[in-house]
């Protein structure tokens, strides 16, 4: 049950706090979820663009990226390497921007049942599974054409 | 959207209402057709039912409990077309985790895919069990995900997912894929051989397997083996080191961009993400052995530590980064050259100064990192002034880090600078911080002061800052500092007078100053403005804004001024009685008792009154005894500063000093009063401590001339009370001496040459490591009884020394070997005991970091003119004092269980020789040690699940689990499982647990007695042996 170098949870909100994909790779109720990704706004949602992408958050790490009116959010281990994720956060992002050509939030919120796809994807049991831009693309229209 | 309008018409309807009451009442009303559609099944297309469950998954996401519909979900795992099925993963993979019980209907639907042939179920169940399999998944499904894994006719796609999905169930029960799932068939193979040859023929068999697949050319499927290894290596490495050549070997292809195709490179580094796993996955192995993969690897890391430039585009030097700081960290586990060290250093050095504030906090977090393995102090010291200035910068994580970093870099060398910079930033610091900090400069100001009035300028700084985060030890000692320091005292008391000039003060700050001004303030009387009365004046004025139990203190001090009062002040005499008169109906007791004892006192007491009027007459007596805290004072510092010079965790400063039982924090004598003619009404009334809870009563001062005792200045510090029982003795609940009888006299003629000590002391010392009062040692002539209390990582330990004869013990020395996690402080020691009394000395100690070792007790003294009786005894400053109850539900427990992996954080063991007990006896002894047993958690009945926090300095308070799983054939062995955020402390805790469980407990090897030594005239007790590393330990070791 080694958890120390695995991603607990990815958030993706908005400015006013709205989750637009929560996606926890450890188990956490419900009531807990929510306390989550209250805090976890609550912590990035005013810091300075100048700041460290880095925030303590209980006993783990958040590393977040801002992009428009957006937060990604990574909860990793403390001694996990923070650079590493933060451009993981950004090859979500421009895998999401390949897919929907310049995404903005309108495409996550009407296709968030793709995103949660896309997701599964790119990263698996809180490990990044694949980072060729190419190969999910390419992966997302074979699963388009099943359905 | 192919075909989901009804889902984007929800979206919308979502996006336009007004207000969240809207939203609401739009979601209520989905909830409820939803709901009705479930119920009416029969009539839903698959494709209705499919639309229903993607709403709500987005209700979900909006934050509102959807609290049904979680059957028609999974069941959608086993529909026949692949829309609906998607659906059914994704969605139950959203609303569910490991512990519900719904998931485990699906496990057959889920297994029927994985073995299926349809590639596409395949993934989607393979991506199902990697997120939210659980234990249960775990056991079923290993083998059939290490078989796609490992076959050659799936594509990389399914077996890059079948990677991780056995990393996860690998987490999940680390045994399925040691039994079953990694070597399966080799199990099969060997079933009839003997055990041990199957376990090492499969290591090796899962290990060639583990290498093979490091072979892997799709770099799609080696990144997810290689979290795969980093998994099975932070596990156990061992069996594993076939990887280490394939791990260098995958660097240096990356490092050197051979055969990376450009779908791998991000922003022109080859994946940045694979190389930071396999520098991770080699930090696992202790070292690396192999000449050759040693020299190819450091090459690679040199190429990377040298290579890596600052560019401009953002995501490239993020990248490039990430790799660097893995580097720097592979780079320190290896314990690198010297060279390649400083190099290191250096770029730190560069990274602590750089603008971009992500490479300037991962500059300070590995510098700090760097302090701890190298002795690359120095050099990091030059970077004092940079690190600094990261302490105020705007954002929080750094200045965390940079106080982190300055706290970890502090010697006597930069203490005042560092400290200073705590000081302002305390101010502006957020109280999330402020607690921290304040204790942060408080230990370092007291441990590396370069002179004691400095020391006291911090902590009163600390105290008007940031009072509501000192703690009482921290003005205790300041307290305890001033009253051992007499060129310290008029410094100390005028410092206070200044503070109480401000308009608001903390309440901390008026005990401190009230304590300061009571036994000091005299000493300004010339000033202006510290008059007896002046001083009550300020004092008085605080009174009305402290809370009841700071105002008994101020009595005493108001009783204080009273008496120092030069000449007599009548005017403030009818003021202070006015104010004791007032307090003579308190409600609070003790309060009410202050106020009458002292108000009698100096009223009836007239003859009283006038000996301590007279107290400055006694020059002598009061030199000798400065003299002699000076003497200690002297050695004190300067042994302190050569431990500091040695940079020795502790600087215990445990020197055997005669002067009379001063010295605990706000230290309070009363003399023994036996000479003095008191009324009998205000004698049986005064029965309590006069300084409250802050004070001891020492009922024994050691003297030879009652007169010196009424008028020794110590007296002042707190009037006289306990007048009707000066021979009263510690009366403690357990064990502690009471009044001792006349049976262990042993008249001097007939002493014999060997003093035996009574009882036995290694059970003696066993039974207070459970406990926390009562015997440590005796014998004919004295009794060591211990009490003590702990807090988080502090502890204060009183130790009772009780003479039992009729004749004193002299020459009484007691001298602290602490181990170096421990720092430790023991208050003066009286050189005499006298006859059949009993002197307290406290002993404060602090913990540093787990560890096992135990301090050591050097005690000596000397009775009549031939016999010195030394003993070495083991202080009970023992691992569980630090621990603190703490009893978790299972929802506590098993995820922290889970998130903390195999070895170093998780370690088990299989422990013989257990001493027999039932389940019941298991219980209470482990509660007794403070792990508490949380009950019901664990389904077997045979074992047991428990919690405890652990305290250090160093550490955080630790959450540690156990788990002890027993065998109802054999009471002598079990399995024991511990975990902690700690390395060190997971392995120290396991191992004393093991302590307290085998038969033979700890103490068996048998401590020194006491052996009276050959009476030489000049027989002087060791001296701390502070060239040794760490003589506590040692000794500990020895005994």
């Amino acid at each position: 049950s080694n958890l120390s170098l695995q991603i607990r949870f990815i958030l993706l909100q908005n400015r006013q706090g709205k989750t637009r994909l929560a996606k926890y790779y450890v188990p956490l109720e419900e009531s807990e979820k929510h306390k989550v990704e209250y805090e976890v706004h609550r912590l990035v949602v005013n810091r300075d663009s100048k700041f460290t992408n880095f925030v303590e958050f209980r006993t783990h790490k958040v590393i977040y990226r801002r992009y428009a009116g957006l937060f990604f959010s990574l909860c990793v281990d403390i001694t996990d390497n923070e650079l590493a994720y933060l451009e993981c956060i950004h090859l979500f992002v421009e895998i999401l921007d390949h897919f929907f050509s310049n995404v903005c939030e309108l495409d996550l919120v009407f296709n968030f049942h793709k995103v949660y796809l896309i997701l599964d994807e790119f990263i698996l049991a809180g490990e990044l599974q694949e980072t060729s831009k190419r190969a999910i693309i390419e992966r997302m229209s074979e699963l388009e054409k099943l359905e | 959207m192919s075909g989901m309008r009804g889902l984007s018409v929800f979206i919308s309807d979502i996006r336009n209402c007004q207000n969240k009451e809207a939203e609401r009442l739009r979601v209520d009303k989905e909830l409820g057709n939803i709901r009705t559609c479930f119920k009416n099944d029969k009539g839903l297309t698959p494709y209705k039912k499919k639309k229903y469950v993607w709403k709500m998954l987005y209700i979900h996401m909006l934050g509102y409990d959807v609290d049904f519909g979680h059957m028609e979900a999974v069941s959608l795992i086993s529909a026949p077309k692949y829309p609906e099925k998607q659906v059914g993963y994704i969605v139950t993979s959203c609303l569910l985790n490991e512990n519900h019980d719904f998931l485990r209907l699906a496990i057959n639907a889920v297994r029927n895919d994985i073995i299926g042939r349809n590639e596409t179920y395949q993934c989607l169940a393979l991506t199902l069990v990697g997120n939210i399999g659980g234990r249960e998944f775990a056991e079923s499904l290993a083998p059939d995900v290490q078989k796609l894994l490992i076959s050659s006719s799936c594509r990389p796609l399914v077996r890059k997912k079948a990677a991780l999905c056995l990393l996860r169930l690998f987490r999940k029960n680390p045994d399925v894929v040691n039994a079953d799932g990694w070597c399966v068939l080799n199990t099969l193979l060997f079933q009839f051989i003997d055990v041990p040859f199957i376990f090492s023929s499969s290591y090796a068999y899962r290990a060639d397997r583990m290498a093979q697949l490091l072979d892997e050319r799709d770099l799609g499927v080696l990144t997810s083996s290689m979290s795969l290894l980093v998994s099975l290596v932070s596990n156990d490495y061992e069996g594993y080191s076939s990887c280490l050549p394939k791990c260098v070997k995958i660097l240096e292809r990356l490092a050197r961009n051979q055969d990376v195709p450009q779908e791998y490179t991000y922003y022109g580094i080859p994946s940045p993400w694979l190389q930071v796993k396999t520098m991770r996955a080699l930090q696992y192995f202790p070292t690396i052995e192999d000449p050759s993969t040693r020299r190819s690897l450091f090459e690679v890391l040199q190429r990377i530590l040298m290579g890596t430039d600052v560019v401009k585009n953002v995501n490239k030097n993020n990248a490039s980064h990430a790799v660097l700081f893995e580097a720097l960290s592979l780079v320190m586990h290896l314990n690198a050259e010297k060279e390649m060290m400083s190099q290191c250093v250096a770029l730190l050095g560069k990274f602590i100064s750089v603008r971009e504030p992500n490479i300037r906090y991962l500059g300070l977090e590995n510098m700090t990192r760097m302090l701890m393995i190298t002795d690359a102090q120095d050099i990091i010291k030059k970077h004092q002034p940079q690190i600094i200035t990261s302490l105020k910068d705007p954002d929080i994580s750094i200045r965390r880090r940079a106080l982190d970093l300055l706290y970890g870099m502090c010697d006597v060398s930069n203490a005042k600078g560092i400290v200073e910079e705590l000081l302002q930033y305390l101010s502006t610091a957020e109280f999330s911080m402020r607690e921290e900090l304040s204790l942060k400069a408080a230990i370092l100001a007291e441990k590396f002061a370069p002179d004691l009035s400095w020391y006291v300028d911090v902590i009163l700084q600390l105290i008007d800052n940031a009072g509501d985060f000192v703690s009482d030890d921290i003005w205790f000692r300041v307290v305890q500092f001033v009253t051992n320091n007499e060129d310290l005292q008029p410094y100390a008391a005028s410092k206070v007078r200044e503070y109480m000039d401000k308009i608001a003060i903390h309440e901390t700050m008026v005990k401190v100053s009230a304590y300061i001004l009571g036994e000091y303030g005299h000493l300004l009387a010339r000033r202006p403005g510290c008059s007896a009365r002046e001083l009550f004046g300020i004092l008085h004025e605080k009174l009305p804004t402290v809370s009841s139990p700071t105002i008994p203190l101020l009595l005493s001090t108001y009783a204080k001024l009273l008496m120092h009062a030069q000449p007599p002040d009548i005017e403030l005499q009818k003021q202070i009685w006015n104010v004791f008169k007032k307090y003579e109906s308190s409600i609070d007791v003790e309060i009410q008792q202050r106020a009458v004892e002292y108000f009698e006192l100096s009223k009836k007491g007239a003859a009283l009154m006038d000996v301590l009027a007279e107290m400055p007459k006694f020059p002598e007596r009061q030199s000798s005894l400065i003299k002699k805290v000076e003497d200690v004072e002297d050695t004190a510092d300067q042994s302190a500063i050569k431990l500091r010079a040695q940079q020795l965790p502790s600087n215990a400063l445990v020197l055997a000093d005669p002067q009379p039982v001063n010295g605990t924090p706000p230290p309070l004598k009363v003399p023994s009063i036996s000479g003095i003619k008191l009324d009998h009404e205000s004698a049986s009334q005064t029965q309590s401590q006069p300084n409250g809870d802050l004070s001891k009563v020492q009922s024994q001062i050691p003297s030879a001339d009652l007169l010196g005792e009424m008028v020794d200045p110590l007296a002042i510090e707190a009037p006289p009370v306990d007048m009707g029982s000066h021979q009263r003795v510690y009366r403690e609940e357990d064990g502690i001496p009471d009044e001792v009888d006349g049976t262990a006299i042993v008249p001097i003629g007939d002493q014999a040459n060997k003093v035996e000590p009574i009882g036995n002391i290694t059970e003696r010392f066993n039974a207070l490591c459970l406990k926390d009062s009562g015997v440590l040692y005796e014998d004919p002539y004295i009794q060591i009884g211990v009490k003590a209390e702990w807090r988080g990582h502090h502890g204060r330990l009183v130790l009772f020394l009780g003479n039992k004869v009729t004749s004193p013990l002299t020459s009484v020395q007691a001298l602290i070997l602490p181990p170096a996690h421990l720092k430790l402080e023991l208050s003066l020691v009286p050189d005499t005991i006298p006859p059949r009394a009993q002197v307290q000395c406290p002993l404060e100690v602090m913990n540093i970091r787990p560890s096992r070792d135990v301090a050591v007790l050097d005690f000596s003294y000397k009775f009549g003119t031939s016999m010195v009786v030394s003993a070495k005894l083991r202080l009970p400053a023992v691992l569980n004092k630090f621990l603190q109850p703490l009893q978790l539900t299972s929802e506590e427990f098993f995820p922290q269980w889970r998130s903390l992996s195999g070895p170093p954080l998780k370690l088990q063991e299989v422990v013989r020789g257990v001493r027999p007990l039932s389940l019941s006896e298991m219980e209470n002894l482990f509660n007794s040690f403070r792990v508490t047993i949380c009950p019901g958690l664990d389904p077997n009945p045979n074992n047991l699940v428990a919690s405890t926090t652990f305290y250090s300095e160093n550490t955080r308070p630790m959450l540690c689990l156990a788990r002890i799983e027993t065998d109802p054939a054999d009471r002598t062995q079990l399995r024991l499982t511990v975990a902690s955020g700690d390395s060190t402390l997971t392995f120290e805790l396991k191992e004393f647990i093991k302590e307290q469980l085998i038969a033979i407990p700890m103490g068996s090897r048998a401590l020194v007695p006491a052996v009276p030594v050959p009476a030489a005239p000049l027989a002087q007790p060791p001296s701390p042996a502070v060239d040794a590393n760490d003589p506590g330990a040692m000794l500990a070791g020895l005994l």
